[in-house]
């Protein structure tokens, strides 16, 4: 065990915690955060996305230790009161099922969009790659974060 | 606790118990009472939050409207219900049921679903018949109009007019007339006691009239997913809660030899291990700590059992012993068949597949006391909560009542993924240590059997067609697996986690098919072209009455179980592949050559309707002037007439294939659908959009792998899927609103056809047939190879 300071969600704390530990595990049950879910713990599905720094991570195999910089995960991002747009868009096309994956989608959409937001449907798609979503939503996901971009441009 | 998702234990309902001096069990024995509008102490209200294991605590009968519907004083509106949403955005529609049957707004309505305490048992809410059940008669609706019925009554009596002279808005009665007259509902009821039965006379409202239902009113659970405020079965936290991992063995059918306790001692977390025979698993305070333990535990396993050789699987299993049905059985085939003027026949073959939810399994449980006296709350994503409550009691050596599973959501399941199996284990470990367990599988776990696969498929067509180009005999033989199913009372032995316990799979005993006695084509074995003519009554959606369907059922190395439109997908790659061949020896075009073997008009326009969304060029496959190598474009069609009673879906697939590689990109995917009276248009294109998305990467990736010992798609990366990133196909949705039919299942219509429908592409483009799912380039290659 060992104490590590993590910043996330804009907050501060220290916490006593083996540092191999997958963030994942300690946003989900320290912290009892909702966004970042479990999918397969092999960071090959997106389900556990956070950003750090503005950057897409996979926090089912980022240890507690590796994650130095500002975590933000879904719930970082706005409330059902006050969506952030990504999160609006999301909303208003209806582009999820289940939801499971939602973190993949919204936070890796949202580092590229951020960066470039001249991205075309196929840029954006392709910044997705990788991403799992078993319900397929993809067409609304899409359509989703086409409308966030245009709203990043305005 | 925070269970806020699901937890249903209503204010209602327990403080009509108080009222009239009921307790729990005798009000849950007691027809009950409709309306309740009494306040509640913070005590009962506490208590309202949390519920007692075990104990239903309030009326659950599927016969008394009470058990379904609750209206307070405040004119709210609580419903209940035993059909589950698993993301479809079901429940949804079910706020619009209630809100369009009682006449109330929508805002006012809240949906209690799938709590085995407080909820009517709707038995397993499976994806495509959640939607008829819940509109057709003895469920919600029934109840809902009973409900209205009965309030009308009371206002025409308080009144002192007619029914006929009384109209409902807003949850208010009053005269078509004079709306100053109007009563609330709240203000009818006044408190008093009122017991109903269901009354399946009762008259429901007319689809052509929906105001609610029929629009594309937004789904609830969006908003919440969207920001991460969603409380998942995955979140759920009990106090004093700890995690458990499970420790499986290595090898299928392995049996426990021993447990080395000892090399985990001293582990930090407060680890146990937990053995109950072949099951063993660890619990520790924190995920971590439970996974690093159960990762160290070192345990001896016997030998496995032998699997059968994958290479060789589709072949074998002709040989072994079967039991066998017939679901079509004419006197006539052989004779059509040598009579006719060309004869047609094929053998496709469709894999194992997984479920592959997003999120493994999970399931929180606590389970307290002892032997008769056990009690038990299980947190579970199951479609089959009241089976699974019921299998639990066998499990936990305690009556069902004590027990109480509570749905919530949990990832997309698409039939029978390691829910159940994920409950079993959690509730044992909670037995064993006497301390709630929350446990969420490995990837792996997941996917080496604590699912259940959908099985694999080998089917032989033949079809015989007269010298007019009509088919007079479809003559078709399957070789299928089988082990276990959905679980119920008596046989937790149906999944994965059931046999680690000891319990076994129902054995698959071999037997001669008999002639059939009915027609039913549940199983879609039988095509749409058949006449299904059995005795004297015909069920068929087709012309062809030549027709033997004959299915041979062996035993599965693998638990298998329903996977999203399940044997269905398998049947239909099949039957629309080889209609299409015929079609294609005939040099007719395919739509036009299904049209003239079909008798029903529905299945008529979903085609059609498929067909003139996607401009549809009438001409036969393969494509004229494709080249024999590079990259050609072409396209396929295929349609179905769901279970046979349960949903029409056509597809018309566009696709490229590049001929030197053997990749197929999906180009275009246009889908007509018609269900009966559509409750949500926009819910109803998502289901038909992400059908056919899961549909494509079943056909195009998707296939369990093994070798001599276990399973070796344990991952992502050994079990791949359609992904972002690899392409996009444009997708439309031809709806087909049908205000004047029955309600039907929408959820599955149109995953059963895509895999059809893109071997008919591919064809098209190429003049190659694949007959083997799912088409992987070596496939497509090899089949590139075969062409003529």
């Amino acid at each position: 065990m060992a104490e590590l300071s993590l910043a996330v969600n804009g907050g501060s704390n220290v916490i006593d915690v083996d540092p191999d530990c997958p963030l994942l595990f300690v946003l989900m049950d320290a912290y009892g955060l909702k966004g970042p879910k479990f999918g397969c713990g092999l960071g090959q599905c997106g389900a556990c996305t956070v950003l750090m720094d503005g950057e897409p991570y996979r926090s089912c195999t980022l240890a507690c230790s590796e994650a130095t910089g500002k975590i933000l995960t879904l719930e970082g991002l706005g409330t059902v009161d006050e969506p952030h747009p990504i999160q609006k868009a999301f909303i208003e096309e209806q582009a999820l099922q289940c939801g499971f994956c939602i973190s993949g989608p919204v936070l890796y959409g949202k580092a590229f969009i951020d960066n470039n937001p001249g991205a075309t449907e196929a840029q954006i798609l392709e910044a997705l790659s990788g991403i799992l979503c078993r319900c397929y939503a993809h067409p609304r996901m899409v359509k989703a974060l086409v409308r966030y971009a245009k709203e990043v441009r305005a | 606790m925070k269970t806020s998702i699901s937890n249903g234990m209503t204010a209602d309902a327990l403080s009509a118990l108080a009222g009239e001096g009921f307790s729990r069990r005798n009000f849950f024995r007691a027809t009950g009472a409709l309306i309740v509008s009494f306040s509640m102490s913070p005590e009962q209200k506490a208590e309202a939050q949390t519920g007692t294991p075990g104990v239903p605590t309030r009326p659950v009968l599927l016969t008394a409207v009470d058990s379904w519907i609750a209206i307070a004083a405040d004119e709210s509106v609580t419903a209940y219900a035993g059909k589950c949403d698993f993301g479809q955005g079901f429940r949804t529609v079910q706020h619009q049921l209630v809100a369009e049957e009682l006449g109330v707004p929508l805002a006012r309505v809240k949906m209690v679903i799938c709590d085995t305490a407080v909820c009517p048992d709707q038995g397993v809410s499976s994806g495509s018949q959640g939607h008829t059940t819940q509109f057709g008669a003895g469920a919600l609706r029934t109840a809902l109009a009973t409900a209205r019925q009965a309030l009308l009554g009371m206002a025409a009596q308080q009144l002192n007019v007619p029914v006929a002279q009384l109209m409902v808005e807003d949850g208010v009665v009053s005269l078509k007339t004079d709306r100053t007259t109007g009563i609330s509902y709240g203000k009818l009821i006044g408190g008093k006691k009122i017991s109903l039965s269901l009354d399946a006379r009762a008259v429901v409202k007319d689809p052509s009239t929906y105001k609610i239902l029929g629009t594309s009113v937004p789904r609830y659970d969006i908003p919440t997913k969207a920001t991460g405020e969603f409380e998942y079965v995955h979140n759920v936290r009990v106090p004093a809660m700890v995690h458990g991992k499970v420790v499986r063995p290595p090898t299928v059918g392995a049996k426990l030899v021993s447990v080395d306790e000892n090399s985990v001692k001293g582990m930090p977390g407060n680890v146990r291990v937990l053995v109950r025979r072949d099951f063993v698993g660890v619990i520790a305070d924190t995920q971590w700590e439970a996974i690093k333990a159960a990762e160290r535990l070192v345990v001896k396993w016997s030998a496995g059992d032998k699997l059968p050789d994958q290479a060789t699987l589709y072949s074998v299993m002709r040989k072994m012993a079967s039991r066998d049905v017939y679901t079509v059985l004419a006197s006539d085939v052989d004779a059509k068949l040598t009579a006719a003027a060309r004869r047609f026949q094929a053998t496709y073959f469709h894999p194992f597949q997984m479920h592959g939810s997003l999120g493994t399994s999970c399931a929180v449980a606590d389970v307290k006391g002892t032997g008769a006296g056990t009690t038990a709350t299980v947190w579970s994503a199951s479609q089959g909560i009241y089976p699974q409550r019921d299998s639990l009691a066998l499990i936990l050596g305690t009556a069902k009542e004590n027990i109480r599973c509570v749905f919530v959501e949990g990832s997309g399941c698409y039939g029978l993924n390691g829910v159940d199996s994920v409950a079993y284990d959690a509730a044992v470990m909670s037995q064993l240590s006497g301390r709630a367990v929350r446990l969420q599988y490995s990837r792996r776990d997941e996917m080496t059997g604590a699912e259940s696969f959908g099985p694999a498929y080998t089917i032989d067509l033949r079809a015989g067609v007269n010298d007019q180009g009509q088919m007079t005999a479809w003559d078709y033989e399957s070789w299928t697996f089988t082990k276990g199913n959905r679980p119920n009372a008596t046989t937790p032995g149906n999944v994965y986690s059931g046999g680690l316990l000891g319990y076994a799979a129902p054995a698959v005993v071999p037997a001669a098919a008999t002639p059939p006695t009915a027609y039913s084509n549940n199983g879609n074995i039988a095509s749409s072209y058949g006449s299904g003519c059995v005795g004297n009554s015909c069920g068929g959606t087709g012309n062809v009455s030549g027709e033997r369907i004959l299915t041979h059922t062996i035993p599965s190395p693998f638990y298998t179980g329903p996977l999203r439109s399940p044997n269905r997908l398998q049947n239909t790659f099949a039957n629309e592949s080889f209609v299409d061949e015929v079609a294609a020896g005939l040099g007719q075009d395919p739509v036009s050559y299904r049209l003239r073997h079909l008798t029903d008009p529905r299945l008529v326009d979903v085609l059609n309707g498929a067909a003139r969304g996607a401009k549809w060029e009438t001409r036969p496959s393969p494509k004229p002037g494709n080249a024999k190598t590079g990259v050609v474009s072409g396209r396929g069609v295929a349609i179905v007439f769901y279970e046979g009673n349960n949903g029409y879906g056509g597809l018309v697939a566009e696709v490229e294939v590049d001929q030197d590689s053997g990749e197929v990109v999906v180009k275009r995917l246009v889908m007509s659908n018609d269900s009966g009276p559509i409750s949500n248009p926009d819910g109803l294109r998502a289901q038909m959009e992400g059908g056919a998305l899961q549909g494509m990467s079943r056909a195009l990736y998707e296939e369990v792998k093994w070798n001599a010992e276990s399973i070796t798609s344990v991952d992502w990366r050994r079990f791949p899927v359609f992904k972002f990133g690899t392409f996009m196909p444009v997708v439309e949705t031809v709806l087909i609103d049908r205000p004047d039919k029955p309600h039907m299942g929408a959820g599955e219509t149109i995953i059963t056809v895509v895999a059809a429908a893109l071997a008919n592409a591919i064809f098209d483009a190429t003049g190659a047939r694949v007959r083997e799912v799912p088409f992987t380039p070596d496939r497509v290659l090899a089949a590139l190879q075969a062409r003529a």
